[in-house]
């Protein structure tokens, strides 16, 4: 049986007038049915674009996408946009991180909603208004019946970001893409999306992407976490073995810099000085390299490649941390 | 001081700010909304102080409050003893170096027209700082502090920039002209955690160099845990909670703090899923409840809390709560 949904040596480049940019540079990933994905990666780490080129919304003459992506086994690349968009609400829903600009601010939130279940669905008027106001409920909004004569302007941020998540669960999506989907919210209302997220997951046994720049997020919700740094995945592993057992330098620091509620104050935080390599050039060299406190020599020249260290557990390092503390 | 609302303000001669039950107030269509209600608060001088909330607390409103960007209905804001609320035109311009600040949004912050020296050094020349080499120097320093190299960065313009790069341009202006108070309004929430630790350790470093006082706004207990003395946490246009931050987060007081506390995503999976405490959104401040404001989110309401105002009081040492019924 093949997986829900799954990346093959998955390429996106872009044509630039400075010369080709690599935003995602060899991605094989899949995921299982019903299971919970975090994708990690700070901006520019490729995180974005390796869903949106899957999903095939980036397109055309100067994007170029290599690899494989099948969704339950079918082929999606060479589809048209057309084709692709049968799958979109019934197979693949995507959540994204700005619920303002996602939502069409001058209609009416029933109104944009009840469409999606009409066209796709083919639900007569009457019963999408009713399934509107059980998705509103299920994503628990308060009196649903006066939400749906309201305007996107009229709702706070994490209002917004559950009408979305209604929006995406209204067709019984097999799988739901979040990206960033806490990222514009307070910290009290990103608890309440997560929960609701993993809530909705338990209920429905959607497969889940959380695609995050905050290892913290995923930590309490993910059941496996791919780390991705300048288009490639650098550690992949179930999401206990990442946090006991951290292979990657550059893991572990993004770990140790979440501000924590039981650190010290006064001590500095552990920034990553440095930015992310320029996409456009090449080198041979672990990407990484240059911002890496244990980098060597061999680190320099040479591009490490993703290994399993027999355990499920895959890395892209020379000097994984775990081999090291040995 | 025998105001209630404002116990907790400490007598001392080292206070640099000191802000004496500020109110202000907007007027909409469906009514006046009192977003800063009755707030007291000090800064001694070195310190940092954070407020935290949620989003529509009031919190950036008081940070505008401070700083005089929209006038107060009544209360003190004392700079040095001079009260900013009191001064009006070119007599509250002049007390303006004092009080710089920085956004949430820099990039926006920062007129993309300008090259990045220009903009570091604007400052100085809308005050008449120092010579054409001077204000040069000291513009190449300022960047250098915030880790930018002023020979690769200065001739260019912020929307070649990132976040990250543009709050760094943008502390850097607003220290030219030595603030003794820098109010940092959200400055690290719509940024990468990797880079957040960055702005948060450039801020400390320069918070020592200068000698500044900070005023910090957050909604993240996690991010003011890692660099503030004293913290204040509002809620609907009110402080609901006064205390070190290490208080706060091993033994808050308030309901709402607890609920806040356990909102910060903890980095460790073995700590399993916490359920959320809190639901729902704050009420609409331009009608709040009767009595405590939090009570209709609050596990512990009683009727009391809906008849009758809870005032700040001592619960231990420098921790100061507004609840009728606060936590063991």
């Amino acid at each position: 049986m093949s997986a829900l949904f799954e990346l093959d040596n998955l390429n996106v480049q872009f044509d630039t007038k400075r010369g080709k940019l690599h935003a995602v540079r060899g991605v094989t990933l899949h995921i299982e049915a019903g299971e919970c994905l975090g994708v990690v990666g700070e901006s520019g780490s490729g995180k974005t674009v390796m869903w949106r080129a899957a999903m095939g919304l980036l397109r055309g003459r100067k994007v170029h996408r290599g690899g494989s992506v099948r969704l339950a086994g079918r082929e999606l690349l060479p589809m048209s946009a057309k084709e692709v968009r049968q799958f979109w609400g019934t197979e693949i829903a995507m959540v994204f991180q700005d619920p303002m600009t996602a939502l069409n601010p001058v209609r009416r939130i029933g109104s944009q909603f009840s469409e999606s279940l009409t066209k796709r669905l083919g639900m007569d008027k009457a019963a999408a208004k009713e399934r509107v106001v059980e998705l509103l409920r299920l994503v628990r909004m308060p009196e649903p019946e006066k939400l749906v004569r309201k305007y996107p302007l009229q709702l706070s941020g994490g209002m917004r970001q559950r009408v979305m998540i209604a929006m995406a669960i209204a067709c019984n999506p097999k799988l739901l893409l979040a990206d960033e989907p806490t990222t514009a919210l307070d910290v009290t209302v990103q608890a309440q999306v997560l929960e609701l997220l993993s809530d909705l997951r338990e209920k429905l046994g959607m497969g889940m992407v959380i695609v995050t720049h905050d290892l913290g997020i995923v930590a309490g919700h993910s059941d496996r976490i791919a780390v991705l740094y300048a288009g490639e995945v650098v550690e992949l592993a179930t999401t206990r073995a990442l946090f006991a057992h951290t292979m990657m330098p550059y893991t572990e620091a993004l770990l140790n810099s979440i501000p924590r509620l039981d650190g010290k104050r006064g001590e500095a935080l552990q920034a990553i000085e440095g930015a992310p390599p320029d996409p456009v050039a090449q080198t041979s060299a672990c990407f990484f390299a240059p911002r890496c406190r244990y980098a060597t020599e061999k680190c320099r020249t040479e591009h490490p490649e993703l290994v399993d260290d027999g355990t499920g557990h895959w890395y892209r390092c020379f000097y994984p941390l775990k081999a090291r503390s040995q | 001081m025998n105001n209630n609302t404002a116990m907790h303000l400490r007598d001392d001669s080292d206070i640099l700010l000191r802000v004496e039950n500020l109110i202000v107030e907007y007027t909409t269509k469906t009514g006046t909304v009192r977003a800063v209600s009755d707030i007291s608060l000090d800064i001694a001088s070195g310190e940092t102080v954070a407020v935290v909330g949620e989003s529509g607390c009031g919190k950036s409103t008081l940070a505008k409050g401070v700083m005089q960007l929209i006038p107060s209905v009544s209360g003190k804001v004392l700079l040095n003893g001079t009260d900013l609320a009191s001064l009006k035109g070119e007599a509250l311009r002049r007390a303006r170096p004092n009080i710089q600040m920085i956004f949430q949004d820099s990039i926006s912050s920062l007129d993309p027209h300008l090259r990045v020296r220009e903009l570091v050094e604007q400052p100085l020349k809308v005050w008449d700082r120092g010579t054409d080499e001077e204000r040069r120097a000291k513009v190449d320093d300022l960047l250098r502090s915030v880790n930018l190299d002023p020979a690769i960065v200065g001739d260019r313009k912020p929307t070649e920039f990132s976040g990250g790069q543009c709050q760094r341009i943008s502390i850097a202006r607003a220290l030219s002209i030595e603030p003794q108070l820098l109010v940092c309004d959200e400055p690290v929430s719509s940024l990468d955690v990797s880079i957040q630790a960055q702005i948060l350790n450039i801020i400390q470093a320069m918070k020592v160099r200068y000698g500044l006082s900070l005023l910090f706004i957050s909604h993240d207990l996690a991010v003011v845990r890692a660099i503030s003395d004293r913290v204040y946490v509002m809620y609907l246009g009110k402080i609901c909670e006064v205390a070190p931050p290490e208080r706060l987060a091993s033994s808050p007081a308030h309901h709402y703090t607890h609920a806040l506390v356990s909102a910060v995503p903890i980095p460790d999976p073995t700590v399993g899923r916490r359920r959320a405490i809190l639901e729902g959104e704050p009420p609409s401040p331009t009608n709040p409840p009767s009595g405590c404001r939090f009570r209709t989110r609050c596990p512990a309401a009683t009727e009391k809390c809906a008849a009758e105002e809870p005032q700040l009081r001592e619960v231990s040492p420098g921790q100061f709560v507004a609840c009728h019924h606060p936590r063991g």
